[in-house]
């Protein structure tokens, strides 16, 4: 039960076929332990979390009842590439746990609707929205040592209220844009090895231990995102993050929830208006 | 771990009744061939048996062991890491893959095909396969019993493991019934198809009542041609419809390096199982 299955080509060289199946159970697994005993974590050992400082006095009047957090193009990205990797592991795992369908097709046209998405994200993010907030700066550094000297019970500063992103949400984003681009590089290249409208078919684009280790790639990554997703998932209900998540829904999140996690002069927002939908409470 | 089923006395044998044919699994192609109720009832099935590899193999070979077996792909029987065997390639669906028995229609990712002789005999008399373990029974169309690579790449059915098929079924509903059967292959005897078609229809003034037809080594699993079925109704059986037939049913085919000669192959084998020819034989 080796971690990756190896086999003997025509030529007789021994070559990676796939991943050892079974790391999807232990992808799942592991996704389910971690949920238990950071549920458990906080639920019975947690301290309260403290920032280093209150907010000014002067600051709540210049901030609207409802801040601007995800535009509708960042929401309608968001849940569009979630909607394609839910339907990637489901296609790619399912069969494999014993529910048999015809899901080539299925699968292949959701890692192209992901590839279209991911792109798009990439030009808006880069264009129309602040590039940098997604990514760690010092003082995320700063604070995430902070903080993790205070876990194991050592003296350390209080960390400052976030940015526009918690440090955990840049960590997640960062891992899952790795994972991602790599089920999409491999998966474009396995689109070659099948009949699609799209490409035409070329098993011989790469050697056979270079078609192996793509495979293994797609497969690893895949696995991987098992995982993640299982964890996204969590963190997204639990109580203390339902407000990121309605901001992911509805666009915004309220002053008092922005005031309370985030500090207005590393996120500075302004009036903006947040018009009412019908989806909106 | 091989278990030996010859001492189960339920698998084998036909039992006749109302309600059609009970044919065992464990049945042999000869016993199925020569049994009187099922040459003069059922004839599709007793030519199709009889046109399974060669008289010493159907004296031992079961039925159930015929619409149960593997691919006859070369590359996967001979062991290559193909996707059949659980690798990432189809080293028949290559530039310079020996592809002239493989598959024109069905085909993802793998394009071996069901080498199968019974089994598009049994689909048109809509027989019904009964699967038993250790958690029950379950009985299924034989147009259900096979399934394709779109499905699951490793195997030809869908048993499972620990699951054994017991029994054949035949209802009675087709009993009778003007039937065609043609198998095309390399040499007369001991061959696997290249393509074979199975008819059953009930004519009504001459013109097509209603009708089953499956071809089978065109996919990886017996193929019944529904449009076809569903386009002929009302018309004469005749040449002319066959030949309509025989256009619907290649419609999708894509053919490999070495297989093309298979598209008008399977045209004319639905044609003549529509229209009848000199060289074939109604029953």
């Amino acid at each position: 039960m080796g971690l990756i299955q190896w086999a003997t080509d025509p030529w007789g060289l021994s070559v990676p076929i796939h991943i050892g199946w079974f790391l999807i159970w232990v992808a799942a697994i592991a996704g389910l332990a971690f949920l238990i005993v950071h549920a458990t974590y906080l639920r019975y050992f947690a301290k309260p979390r403290q920032f280093a400082a209150e907010q000014p006095a002067s600051i709540p009047d210049e901030i609207p009842a409802r801040v601007a957090r995800h535009s509708i193009a960042a929401r309608a990205f968001h849940w569009i590439m979630a909607a394609a990797m839910l339907a990637l592991l489901f296609t790619a795992f399912l069969p494999r746990a014993g529910f048999e369908f015809d899901w080539v097709t299925y699968h292949w046209i959701a890692g192209l609707v992901l590839t279209a998405s991911v792109l798009f994200h990439v030009v808006h993010a880069s264009f129309w929205l602040d590039f940098r907030s997604i990514w760690p700066d010092r003082i995320d550094m700063k604070d995430a040592w902070h903080r993790t000297l205070a876990f194991f019970g050592r003296r350390a500063p209080l960390p400052r209220r976030f940015a526009k992103y918690p440090l955990e949400n840049q960590l997640y984003h960062g891992v899952i844009m790795i994972v991602g681009v790599a089920v999409i590089v491999t998966g474009i290249f396995m689109m070659f090895r099948i009949r699609t409208t799209l490409f035409t078919r070329n098993p011989y684009l790469f050697s056979d231990l270079t078609w192996g280790m793509i495979y293994v790639l797609n497969g690893l990554a895949g696995v991987g995102l098992i995982a993640l997703i299982m964890v996204h998932i969590y963190f997204g209900l639990r109580p203390e993050k339902l407000p990121i998540t309605r901001s992911m829904i509805f666009g915004w999140m309220s002053r008092e929830f922005y005031l309370h996690e985030h500090d207005p002069a590393r996120w500075v927002v302004t009036g903006t208006h947040v018009p009412r939908t019908p989806f909106q409470e | 771990m091989v278990v030996d089923l010859s001492g189960v006395d339920e698998l084998r044998g036909i039992r006749v009744s109302d309600e059609g044919v009970e044919i065992g699994a464990m049945t042999t192609l000869t016993e199925v061939e020569q049994h009187p109720v099922i040459r003069e009832k059922y004839g599709v099935l007793a030519e199709a048996a009889s046109m399974v590899a060669s008289p010493q193999i159907r004296n031992q070979g079961t039925i159930g062991g015929n619409v149960s077996q593997d691919t006859r792909c070369w590359y996967y029987r001979a062991g290559w890491p193909c996707y059949r065997a659980g690798g990432n390639i189809c080293y028949a669906d290559t530039p310079e893959g020996r592809n002239r028995e493989h598959a024109i229609l069905g085909a993802s990712r793998c394009v071996a095909v069901n080498p199968c002789d019974t089994a598009p005999a049994l689909i048109v008399l809509d027989a019904k396969f009964v699967i038993r373990s250790r958690k029950g029974e379950r009985v299924i169309d034989a147009e259900d019993y096979f399934i394709g690579p779109d499905v699951d790449i490793t195997r030809l059915h869908v048993l499972q493991p620990g699951e054994l098929l017991t029994t054949i079924r035949v209802p009675p509903t087709w009993a009778g019934a003007r039937f065609y059967f043609e198998k095309i292959r390399d040499r007369n005897v001991w061959d696997f198809p290249l393509l074979n078609v199975a008819s059953v229809m009930f004519l009504s003034n001459a013109r097509i009542d209603r009708m089953r037809i499956a071809v089978n080594a065109a996919a990886a699993r017996p193929l019944r041609l529904k449009s076809v079925e569903v386009a002929v109704r009302g018309m004469p059986a005749d040449a002319a419809t066959g030949a309509l037939a025989g256009k619907l049913a290649v419609e999708g085919a894509v053919p490999l390096q070495f297989n093309a000669y298979k598209i008008p192959l399977m045209r004319n084998l639905v044609k003549r199982a529509i229209g009848g020819v000199e060289e074939g034989r109604w029953a």
